[in-house]
């Protein structure tokens, strides 16, 4: 199965190279990752998807957990969750085609960011399967993609949820308020399922 | 500037040092009075400041040897190792031992230099990528590239070492930041504190359910494993083993975890176990794992593991629960508290019945035990073990290489006491045994210190030899000569057609190789001959070297050979016939 997992490291050199080496160690491929800052200054925050078999995800949780620079892990396999990618994409124009391209573009909800007489980039926000739609329409017209950056994938937790960890951590910002929303069930199983 | 005598005067004031000071400095703070090391260009400034501070260095003959050293004397002392190199060869020199330690869950620091760091990441002259190298066979590593940075690099690495389920850090210190200055303050140093694992998790309910499970069952038994010595639970778990009459079988590494002569003690568990563990193992319908983590060597075919066997699993680090073996109740923290935790809600159960069946199938191995036969003229490791262990009154620390005599060593030398016996079990590392003795001779000093090696592995690091006669300690080395990579020839015998491709083995007299050292010895070759050897060894002033020259082709048994379950043993042949001898006495 697909495994999401966000994760808080510590903003260091080298503590990226200590995620991707657990993968590496596992033997398993990671699909897609991003990193950037996040609400904590000194912590970046993370968005690792792999496939692993549906047991694989403690062990990756409790294996990330080891890692000296890593504070926080959350698995968001079954979790309500918003997950969203950002792509670039540059395809060659035509004064004939672009109209084309612009009504495309209108119909997917995206935006036109650059503009030249030979070629146009798109950018576009969305689930994996969205974006995987403009491209594959893109496609109809072959040579046309001159381009693809993709950001990978990024989730957010739905709701007013702060995990067990951050919140021993105190507020990020000033996040911490009240814990009336839905927290984390501290996620701190006893016999592991 | 720190002098020797007025060494711990910073430690209390903030003085300006040199980052070399400063790394003696704060390994001082940290208790360390020992290290063992190789110089080099890149950690020259380190050594050149040493001499002001109160700290002992052995000087190894090659930098393995010097993680093996710092290893065992963590082992032998439960305090945590020092090792230091110097960068490009001598770090990389380090890493099988920085891998030992990692497998078996060692405290350690390995402290590197490198190149300044101005040149760090152009291929300068010896310069590698050692935290790039050794991260997955670290627990941590740190590069410092500024004086001001060693000191909580140091100290952070110590933290990280013995915390929670320990293992060893490496600090790979650049030359520039041995020699520039920064103010030292050890206290501002400080960690933080260390962040418990967050997914450890002994809940109410799962300490009721594991009383519930302890309570019901018929058949139990404790496994317990390296976690029993690591976290000091030895007490916890003998009371356990005592108010419920539980029988315990230990790991390789869980040896002296709980007393030989105990009589709940059942012995070692796995590949090389006794017949009675294994089938009590695969018998039992409860297993209480004690800080131990189901290795393959422990468990054989997974698929056949101790299928009637409800399990608990007491463990301090969670990535290991359900990894090898799904268990039905998880208690996730350090041993000692856990059982602390779960003690008061276990009552005294009656476990007669179920101890009568394990000593009954104990009756019928005894006899033939080939320590209970009539001496053939023939001299087998076994009886060198044993006696061995009689003479020392089971008291001595054992530091064992890898391969045959190793096992022989755990299934008759009995032992008593946790940190008596010292081995590489998770790697399996040859070359282990004499460094980690020296280790382990400082980390215990008041205590005899034997070293029980195969003539393959001893040769490995018998470099050593010399570091004993400068140090001038006293080690007692026991070489288990049977002409061959004897492990490995064992294999051979049994899975591949007694094809004894590389394994027979020329090795030089260590007699005379020990006497090229200065140091005396001699060669046993009958078993009248053990124990008076074994004595004198032992009551020589400094180092003894006995070589034993034992029976070519004899196999360890009994065997489960890999990938099988536990109850398929493979036999000492012949243990039917007459003379239980005569398969294995062969020429
Ligand atoms: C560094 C290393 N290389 C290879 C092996 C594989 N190996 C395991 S046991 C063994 C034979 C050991 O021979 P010896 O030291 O003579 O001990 P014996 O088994 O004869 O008692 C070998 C080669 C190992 N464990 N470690
Ligand atoms: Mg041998």
């Amino acid at each position: 199965m697909l495994h999401t997992f966000v994760a808080y490291v510590e903003d260091l050199p080298g503590v990226l190279t200590r995620v991707a080496s657990l993968f590496r160690r596992l033997n398993i491929n990671i699909n897609s990752l991003t990193v950037g800052r996040s609400e904590r200054p000194g912590l970046s925050r993370l968005t690792l998807v792999c496939e692993a078999s549906a047991e694989a995800g403690h062990r990756i949780q409790a294996s990330l957990f080891k890692l000296e620079n890593v504070v926080d892990v959350d698995d968001i396999a079954h979790a309500p969750a918003v997950t969203r990618e950002l792509a670039l994409i540059k395809v060659a124009v035509t004064p004939q085609s672009r109209s084309q391209i612009f009504d495309l573009v209108e119909v997917f909800r995206a935006r036109i960011v650059d503009l030249t007489s030979e070629s146009l980039m798109i950018e576009m926000t969305g689930v994996e399967s969205k974006i995987e739609g403009l491209i594959e329409v893109l496609r109809e017209d072959e040579g046309r993609i001159l381009e693809i950056c993709r950001s990978g994938k990024m989730t957010m937790r739905r709701g007013h949820h702060v995990s067990s960890v951050l919140r021993a951590m105190g507020a990020g910002e000033e996040a911490e308020a009240s814990n009336g929303g839905a927290a984390r069930e501290e996620g701190l199983p006893s016999t592991i399922e | 500037m720190a002098t020797k005598e007025g060494s711990n005067a910073h430690l209390n004031t903030p003085t300006r040092l040199t980052g070399a000071e400063i790394m003696w400095a704060t390994l001082t703070g940290e208790g360390v009075d020992t290290v063992f090391g190789y110089p080099g260009g890149a950690i020259l400034p380190a050594y050149d400041a040493l001499r002001k501070f109160p700290i002992r260095h052995v000087l190894v003959r090659h930098e393995q040897s010097a993680a093996h050293m710092a290893d065992g004397y963590a082992r032998a002392s439960g305090k945590v190792g020092v090792a230091i190199a110097t960068s490009g060869p001598g770090a990389t020199n380090l890493i099988t031992g920085i891998a030992t330690a990692m497998l078996d869950s060692i405290p350690m620091v390995c402290i590197t230099g490198n190149v300044s760091s101005k040149i760090l990441g152009t291929d300068a002259f010896q310069e590698v990528d050692i935290t790039g190298i050794t991260l997955p066979v670290t627990k941590h590593n740190f590069l410092v590239t500024k004086s001001e940075d060693v000191a909580q690099a140091l100290r952070h690495a110590f933290q990280i070492a013995r915390s929670g389920r320990p293992g060893p850090v490496l600090v790979d210190i650049t030359k520039d930041a041995q020699q520039g200055t920064a103010i030292f303050d050890f206290e501002a140093a400080k960690p933080k504190p260390y962040r418990p694992h967050p997914m450890l998790s002994v809940k109410d309910t799962a300490l009721g359910e594991a009383a519930e499970l302890i309570r019901n069952a018929k058949k139990p038994v404790i496994l317990a494993g390296h976690g029993v010595i690591e976290s000091g639970a030895m007490e916890q778990v003998r009371t356990l083993a005592e108010r419920a009459q539980i029988p315990v079988a230990l790991t390789l590494l869980g040896l002296g975890g709980f007393p030989a002569s105990h009589p709940l003690n059942l012995g070692m568990m796995g590949m090389h176990g006794e017949a009675w563990v294994n089938h009590a193992i695969q018998e039992a319908d409860l297993l209480i794992a004690c800080g131990m983590r189901f290795d393959d060597r422990v468990t054989g075919k997974l698929t056949d593991y101790a299928l009637k066997a409800k399990k608990i699993h007491i463990e301090i680090d969670p990535s290991e629960i359900n990894k090898n073996v799904k268990v039905d109740v998880a208690l996730i923290g350090d041993l000692r508290q856990v059982l602390e935790d779960l003690l008061p809600r276990v009552g005294g159960r009656d476990g007669a019945a179920w101890l009568k069946t394990i000593d009954a199938s104990k009756g019928a191995v005894a006899v033939r035990d080939i320590k209970n036969l009539p001496d053939s003229g023939h001299l087998y490791a076994a009886h060198v073990m044993h006696d061995l262990w009689r003479i020392t009154g089971g008291n001595a620390i054992v530091v064992t290489d890898v391969g045959q005599h190793q096992m022989w060593e755990a299934q008759y030398y009995h032992h008593e006491h946790p940190r008596t016996l010292v081995t590489s079990g998770g790697l399996g590392t040859m070359g282990f045994a004499l460094p980690a003795a020296i280790g382990a001779k400082f980390g215990s000093p008041g205590k005899d210190v034997w070293v029980v090696a195969g003539d393959g592995g001893f040769q490995m690091t018998a470099a050593e030899l010399a570091t004993i006669v400068q140090e001038k300690i006293k080690i007692n080395i026991a070489i288990i000569n049977n002409g061959y990579l004897g492990m490995v020839r064992q294999w051979q015998e049994f899975f591949y057609e007694k094809n004894y491709q590389s394994t027979p083995l020329v090795s030089p007299d260590f007699v005379k190789l020990a006497d090229a050292h200065g140091i005396p010895g001699c060669a046993v070759r009958t078993r009248a001959e053990v124990a008076e050897a074994v004595e004198q060894a032992r009551t020589t002033n400094g180092p003894f070297l006995l070589n034993f020259m034992v029976e070519k082709e004899d196999s360890v048994y009994p065997m489960i050979p890999a990938g099988s379950a536990l109850h398929e043993m493979l036999r000492r042949p012949g243990h039917r016939a007459k003379d239980p001898l005569e398969e294995t006495a062969g020429e």
